[in-house]
């Protein structure tokens, strides 16, 4: 699983990064960067999904 | 600490809240959920008359729709008032909370470095140890007998202070700051000429501090709004104002709200501060969900240009409250949205807005709303409301929050 935000969404909440710190960074502004390429070990994807269900802004997704 | 006093209306109560709504009627913030509740199934958007005409969408589909649309809608003006600013966009009068695209994207990088998370965290440790003060003077009261008040002892003091800080002004000055708020932000249905002083007052202390940092340069975010560059020119005097009055507006009585509402809860819901109490690993969810179910801003626009808006002919200039409290209450958005649940793990919420405008100060916000609940609680764990609920004042205006909040520790 690979999980990705969309920075023309993102408005820096910044609920991922608090949530999945290891998933998730955030750059000088406050914005949302994922670490890495993106992909989800198998013992992060609850934390992952949960990224995505608590983004105000729906700009996190989680694909195959 | 003057005794909280409503501001006196031009307008009179509130007939119907369908038709003749204000959100600075006492009664409007006070019983604010059943008046969402009821419009969203019967009105879900509202008009009325006041203010040279205001629109009320209750939903969380038309207050995200609104938000997100920044054609039909400008933020030159966030305060619904008897006056209307004549600031023009896209710069509004105190950028970039006032200002539209694409203005508003150039003056928001400006700020958003010394408010990004890590900015933030490193003041942590500040805001914990003036929790503490505040709560070691709040048990000095309880010792000699004198009744104790979480919003007047507590709450109201933790945002000025901090924001006093990062900005460099007097922290003596911290009630004048309050009046500050309670002008341009409850006073906000009373004679138009005295709200038109009242902001020349606030004018002219913002420009005498900004002088004195000129005089006086010291590293706070003042110096910086002076010092930083926006297009290859220095801001001019009147446009650090706008952005440190956003500062100080929306950096006080916002967070005061959100931990007075949050203690508001635990003194009336036993069970949820039993279990936060014995339970620290709730905190994360349970800040989110008081975030939820009392965000304490609700933003406003004014219409740009005439529109058809899901059946409503919105004209040009009328106002449009966002009231982001009501989106986070919507059923069809939120399982159980009426009831506060501590350990809610999926929480979209909006208590910070959507869109371009997210607020600012968000991880500021967060930090010491979690930090002022971690000490109350730790500090006393056992308390209620001193008196009935009817003894909570709950602000007037767009920001939804308790004003006085007697409570009575029973545990310490």
């Amino acid at each position: 699983m690979r999980i990705q935000v969309d920075a023309e969404k993102c408005q820096g909440h910044n609920r991922c990064y608090a949530l999945a710190p290891e998933l998730f960074d955030v750059d000088d502004y406050g914005n949302a960067v994922v670490i890495g390429d993106g992909t989800v070990s198998p013992e992060l994807i609850e934390r992952a999904k949960l990224a995505v269900a608590n983004c105000p802004e729906f700009a996190i997704t989680l694909s195959e | 600490m003057t005794v909280y006093e409503p501001p006196v209306s031009i307008y009179g109560p509130v007939q119907d809240w369908a038709t003749d709504f204000d959100h600075a009627d006492p009664e409007y913030n006070r019983n604010a959920h059943r008046i969402w509740a009821e419009l969203r199934g019967t009105c879900p958007v509202a008009h009325s008359d006041r203010y040279g005409g205001t629109w009320l969408p209750v939903t969380h589909e038309t207050v995200r729709e609104i938000a997100y649309d920044t054609e039909n809608f400008t933020s030159r003006a966030v305060v619904v008032s008897t006056v209307v600013p004549e600031d023009p966009a896209p710069i509004g009068g105190a950028p970039p909370i006032t200002s539209d695209p694409p203005f508003h994207h150039d003056a928001r990088r400006l700020l958003l470095p010394p408010f990004s998370p890590k900015k933030i965290a490193e003041w942590e440790d500040e805001v914990r140890i003036l929790c503490r003060a505040l709560l070691d003077r709040m048990e000095a009261k309880i010792a000699a007998g004198e009744r104790v008040d979480a919003a007047i002892d507590y709450a109201q003091h933790i945002p000025v202070n901090v924001i006093s800080r990062m900005l460099g002004f007097p922290l003596e000055d911290d009630d004048l700051f309050r009046q500050f708020v309670h002008d341009i932000l409850e006073s906000i249905n009373g004679d138009p000429e005295e709200r038109i002083r009242s902001f020349e007052r606030i004018d002219a202390y913002l420009l005498a501090q900004i002088e004195d940092h000129r005089a006086n340069p010291r590293d706070d975010l003042t110096s910086y709004l002076m010092d930083v560059e926006m297009y290859g020119q220095k801001l001019p005097d009147n446009m650090v104002g706008g952005v440190i009055l956003l500062l100080l507006v929306a950096g006080i009585d916002t967070t005061w709200s959100a931990i007075g509402s949050s203690i508001w809860h635990l003194a009336t819901h036993d069970d949820d501060r039993r279990r936060l109490v014995a339970d620290a690993s709730l905190m994360t969810t349970a800040i989110e969900e008081f975030l939820r179910a009392y965000a304490p801003v609700t933003m406003a626009r004014l219409v740009a240009q005439d529109h058809d808006f899901h059946g409503c002919p919105m004209k040009k200039d009328e106002w449009v409250l966002l009231p982001f409290p009501a989106a986070n209450l919507d059923p069809s958005e939120f399982p159980d949205a009426d009831r506060v649940l501590i350990d809610r793990q999926e929480n979209r919420h909006a208590a910070f807005g959507l869109g371009i405008h997210r607020c600012l100060g968000s991880n500021l916000a967060r930090l010491e709303l979690r930090v002022a609940v971690e000490e109350f609680i730790a500090r006393f764990p056992e308390f209620v409301i001193d008196g009935s609920d009817d003894d909570v004042v709950w602000s007037v205006g767009q920001i939804r929050g308790p004003r006085q909040l007697p409570v009575q520790v029973l545990r310490s």
